[in-house]
């Protein structure tokens, strides 16, 4: 086995034993980014020379019998809306495209004191708004599984790259699905945590109250590692929540004795793929053999969660995405007559299709006339999702779902139906809504050979019960399969 | 047709906390352009605020201090804007549920001290935007962030001011109490508080209220003033002539003594307020809310009200007193030693050690002088040991050196003297060199007396007792 197709806890292990060293592993993953990015496309900044530069501090480090974090010398990589102190971060917009923080986000500190070695920024969506990643002002990335099909949405790049071996663990953010979905299409794992558990200073904001930073990997215990690395109370944010976090990575169950898991029949309806049900279903039933019981339950405002979304988040979004105007940083367009001209110019020019839709969405939804219909009446529905949520969570200890509807779509396939691409957020938007933790696993594959993801969703700060009912599922499926070989 | 003004007040007053409201810069003033912000008062991508406590508790004490009831559960929202001084695009502030409102503050009118109630509509916080800056050397303009994010409360009235004047005694009462309340520095030339005017008028006796204009960019309390009645004017010229005010916004132009269109109603902007994701909901203690209205100081009016009721100040005294709250302490400090007249306290205070202040642009702090020092020199006074006039000589000393009123009166021989032998010379010496006022005031003129004791005074180089001096004259000239 290849060193890049290695797990970070495996990869620990090696480190630790003196079987490789980090400059070889940072190497092995720089000669994947070599041998495969110009195919898979996952990568908007290389960091590899800085990655080296990294590694060989770790391993001076374990030279000097120096105690190390357990995700020291792991190469990871980054979504490009979390700010690197001095390494580009463009939340892949034209608007950003020269913009480097002055600051490092506080995952992104958080990581760097525990020696993580850093591989680049990873392509999303514009300002993570899209469930393709086609949104992406610089390039399209593919799906490592199929290069013609797209890897998912917003953190297109984030699964793309972990997937494909070209980064051993990812961060990705998770607004109504941006972290769940691409893990779905790529065949990897994402967890989005509870809103408040990971600080989200320095991560460059699309809809505050639903935003959320995560872990993404091959494996669980990789996603529970990396998790456990980044979450934690942050003053600098003031959603984020004080409270005691285990180690989420050592404290993993090995049975599903005493776990209920319950199956919303509204996640089943007609609009998702009988072959994605079927994947689902059979999931459920691999946890019964591991000796959860199955239960059926009702969360019936699932129905409204879609738009109560758009409104929410593209409201948030349009007040957001205002500071970019072209006065301070970013871009700003060329010829301009007069201070409202070079508004319109830099925001025309500089904002792609997408962003341009949600900003005029939400300023609408805000207008005065039209915020009591729209973005109060969304905040209602709001309280109601997460109370139903609360309510089924007295009977249940996990909730399954698929996903996504469908495996991965086409390149191009929704590049001129929004709506479609919309309706690809239904099973994971009441998750933000709610502010509730969630997990994406493989659970098989479609007809077209491409992953089937299905979803694990836990009551707020369940996180340890989650990720523990996720590994005792890829122990009874015997792992999520290999890297794609791609070369 | 007579009419009736109709005023409203906005008044925007910077808070002195050390910090700013939504991040860890310092609250000053001053500094270099552009080097007093941080990536969070910037409103860099990914940054997010987090509010400054001391900014909430200087807000409830404001509120307490005008009669407000405290929203103990409120939220901050989004005033959503485009403008290249306020770099994230939004202005946090509060939009429904402000962290104080229905409040009052009776403000006092005349001599007499008689008040009006002036309702509070409500106080809010909210963060201060950026400067632009004009230059010649440059075509377009410039920004300097340093004051983004500096703490402000907005205090918004009632339309229940009926005149500039009254107006103008509301803005003063506001500054003292931010001034007692040590919560702003209250210092206009930097532009630490601000007022938006709201003007209308009607005819007299009519309780339909006529259309009002807004008026902006009022830097000082003089220029509210002369905006109110330039605005007040201008509707009535504009009624008088048959036309009808039109609902907007403008700018007041002090150097020009004019106002300027800057909107109408129908431009008028949609700020589309939303709550503030970013920040959790202000959730205030009951015992919080208590404690910090039992550390309310008493407040000006009151402190004029007891000045002229228990120590008989006129209005006047009373009110220059409890205008500066170190005037006011040597002033209760004296009066609780005791031993003189208050009013001759609040003359001293008011007059020679007022004008001494004014003259080195110095605060009382920065003298040497005491409560102790100065009863001490005002029962010297009282007593005849010294004259009003020596006083003047003796201040200017006991307020600059570590000395006495008594060592000062020793040592510059100032007492008065009250010997007639000692000044009968100086009598007989004055009246001979006065044989008209003299004819004068057999003639029955009186009051010719008030000039010759003067005379006497300058020939006794200000030592002589006045009183005495008065009956050695009248003495005098009924033995001639």
């Amino acid at each position: 086995m290849e060193l890049y197709e290695r797990s970070a806890a495996q990869l620990g292990k090696m480190l630790r034993a003196k079987e490789c060293s980090a400059v070889e592993i940072a190497q092995a993953i720089n000669d994947r980014i070599v041998a495969v990015e110009d195919k898979v496309e996952a990568y908007i900044t290389l960091a590899g020379d800085q990655a080296l530069e990294q590694a060989r501090a770790v391993d001076a480090k374990i030279a000097a019998g120096e105690n190390l974090a357990p995700l020291a010398g792991i190469p990871i990589g980054i979504k490009d809306n979390i700010c690197t102190k001095g390494v580009l971060t463009t939340c892949a917009s034209k608007m950003l495209y020269n913009f480097e923080p002055p600051y490092n986000a506080t995952v992104v500190d958080k990581l760097l004191k525990q020696n993580i070695v850093c591989t680049g920024k990873l392509n999303m969506d514009e300002f993570a708004m899209g469930s393709t990643c086609e949104n992406s002002y610089f390039k399209k990335t593919k799906n490592p599984h199929d290069l013609d099909y797209v890897p998912g949405g917003s953190s297109g790049g984030s699964a793309a790259a972990v997937a494909a071996g070209e980064a051993v663990l990812a961060l990705g953010s998770d607004t109504g699905g941006s972290i769940r979905e691409p893990a779905s299409y790529c065949g990897i794992v994402g967890l989005k945590p509870t809103y408040g558990s990971v600080s989200r200073y320095g991560l460059v904001a699309f809809a505050s109250s639903l935003d959320q930073i995560g872990p993404m990997g091959r494996t669980v215990e990789d996603v529970a590692m990396l998790y456990s690395a980044i979450c934690g109370h942050d003053p600098m944010d003031a959603t984020s929540v004080h409270r005691d976090y285990p180690d989420f990575a050592s404290g993993m169950k090995d049975d599903l004795k005493g776990i209920t898991v319950g199956i919303p029949k509204e996640y089943y309806g007609p609009g998702v793929d009988e072959e994605v049900k079927k994947a689902v279903m059979d999931g459920a039933k691999m946890l019964e053999s591991c000796g959860a019981v199955l239960k059926e339950i009702s969360l019936p405002s699932t129905d409204y969660a879609l738009s109560a979304y758009y409104i929410i988040s593209s409201a948030e979004a349009s007040s957001n995405l205002a500071r970019y105007d072209g006065v301070k940083y970013g871009y700003r367009c060329e010829n301009f007559d007069s201070l409202t001209d070079m508004y319109e110019k830099t925001r025309s020019e500089g904002f792609g299709d997408e962003v341009k839709r949600r900003i005029m969405l939400g300023t609408f939804v805000l207008s005065s006339g039209y915020f009591d219909a729209y973005y109060k009446r969304a905040k209602l529905l709001q309280k109601q999702i997460a109370d139903e949520f609360a309510q089924a969570f007295k009977g249940c200890d996990v909730i399954l779902t698929p996903t996504s509807p469908s495996t991965a779509f086409k390149l191009g396939e929704c590049t001129d139906d929004p709506l479609k691409m919309y309706a690809a957020d239904i099973c994971t938007v009441t998750v933000n809504i709610a502010g509730l933790p969630a997990i994406s696993l493989p659970c098989g594959k479609g007809a077209n050979g491409l992953p089937i993801g299905m979803q694990l969703i836990g009551s707020k700060m369940s996180e340890a019960t989650l990720l523990s009912t996720a590994h005792c599922y890829e122990k009874a499926v015997g792992g999520f399969g290999p890297v794609p070989k791609l070369v | 047709m007579e009419y009736e003004v109709v005023v409203g007040l906005e008044v925007h007053a910077e808070l002195s906390t050390k910090t700013k409201i939504y991040c860890s810069c310092k609250n000053s003033f001053g500094s270099e352009v552009n080097s007093n912000c941080c990536p969070v008062c910037t409103g860099m991508p990914g940054t997010l605020p987090t509010l400054n406590e001391k900014v909430v508790e200087y807000a409830v004490r404001m509120g307490h201090a005008l009669n407000c009831s405290i929203n103990r559960i409120c939220k901050q929202d989004r005033k959503n804007y485009f403008y290249p001084d306020l770099p994230k695009a939004y202005q946090i502030s509060q939009f429904d549920i402000p962290l104080c409102e229905h409040g009052y503050l009776d403000v006092i009118l005349d001599e007499q001290g008689n008040t009006k109630r002036i309702g509070v509509t409500r106080i809010h916080i909210e963060e201060d935007a950026g400067k632009l800056i004009h230059e010649d050397r440059f075509s377009g303009s410039l920004v300097d962030l340093n004051r983004c994010g500096v703490p402000l409360i907005e205090i918004v009235s009632e339309p229940d001011m009926r005149s500039s004047a009254e107006a103008k005694a509301y803005l003063d009462t506001i500054r003292s109490i931010l001034q007692y309340l040590d919560i702003s520095d209250c210092k206009m030339q930097e532009g630490s508080i601000r007022c938006d005017v709201n003007v209308s008028v009607h005819p007299k006796g009519s309780d339909k209220f006529g259309t009002r204009c807004e008026m902006k960019n009022v830097n000082s309390f003089s220029a509210a003033v002369r905006a109110i009645d330039y605005e007040a004017n201008r509707q009535i010229e504009l009624l008088e002539a048959g036309g009808t005010v039109q609902q907007e916004t403008r700018r007041w132009d002090d150097m020009r003594g004019q106002s300027y269109v800057m909107r109408s109603k129908e431009d008028a902007q949609d700020y589309r307020y939303f709550p503030e994701p970013d920040l959790l909901t202000i959730v205030l203690e009951e015992e919080y809310v208590k404690q910090l209205k039992n550390s309310i100081p008493e407040l000006p009016n009151a402190k004029i009200k007891r000045y002229m009721t228990d120590y008989a100040l006129p209005h006047f005294d009373a009110n220059l007193l409890a205008e500066n709250l170190d005037k006011a302490e040597l002033f209760e400090e004296a009066v609780h030693i005791g031993g003189c007249q208050p009013k001759n306290l609040s003359n001293w205070i008011l007059g020679d050690i007022s004008r001494i202040l004014n003259e080195k642009n110095i605060q009382l702090q920065d003298t040497k002088l005491t409560a102790q020092k100065l009863t001490d020199m005002v029962k010297l006074i009282e007593k005849g040991t010294i004259s009003n006039t020596s006083g003047k000589t003796v201040i200017e000393v006991i307020m600059f050196e570590d000395k006495s009123p008594e060592k000062v009166v020793k040592e510059k021989n100032l007492a008065q003297i009250s010997d007639t032998s000692a000044l009968d010379a100086i009598v007989q010496e004055v009246l001979a060199n006065n044989p008209k006022p003299i004819e004068d005031y057999k003639k029955g003129k009186t009051n010719v007396l008030g000039f010759l004791v003067g005379q006497c005074m300058k020939a006794s180089k200000g030592q002589g007792n006045p009183a005495i001096l008065k009956e050695l004259i009248e003495r005098f000239i009924q033995e001639a």
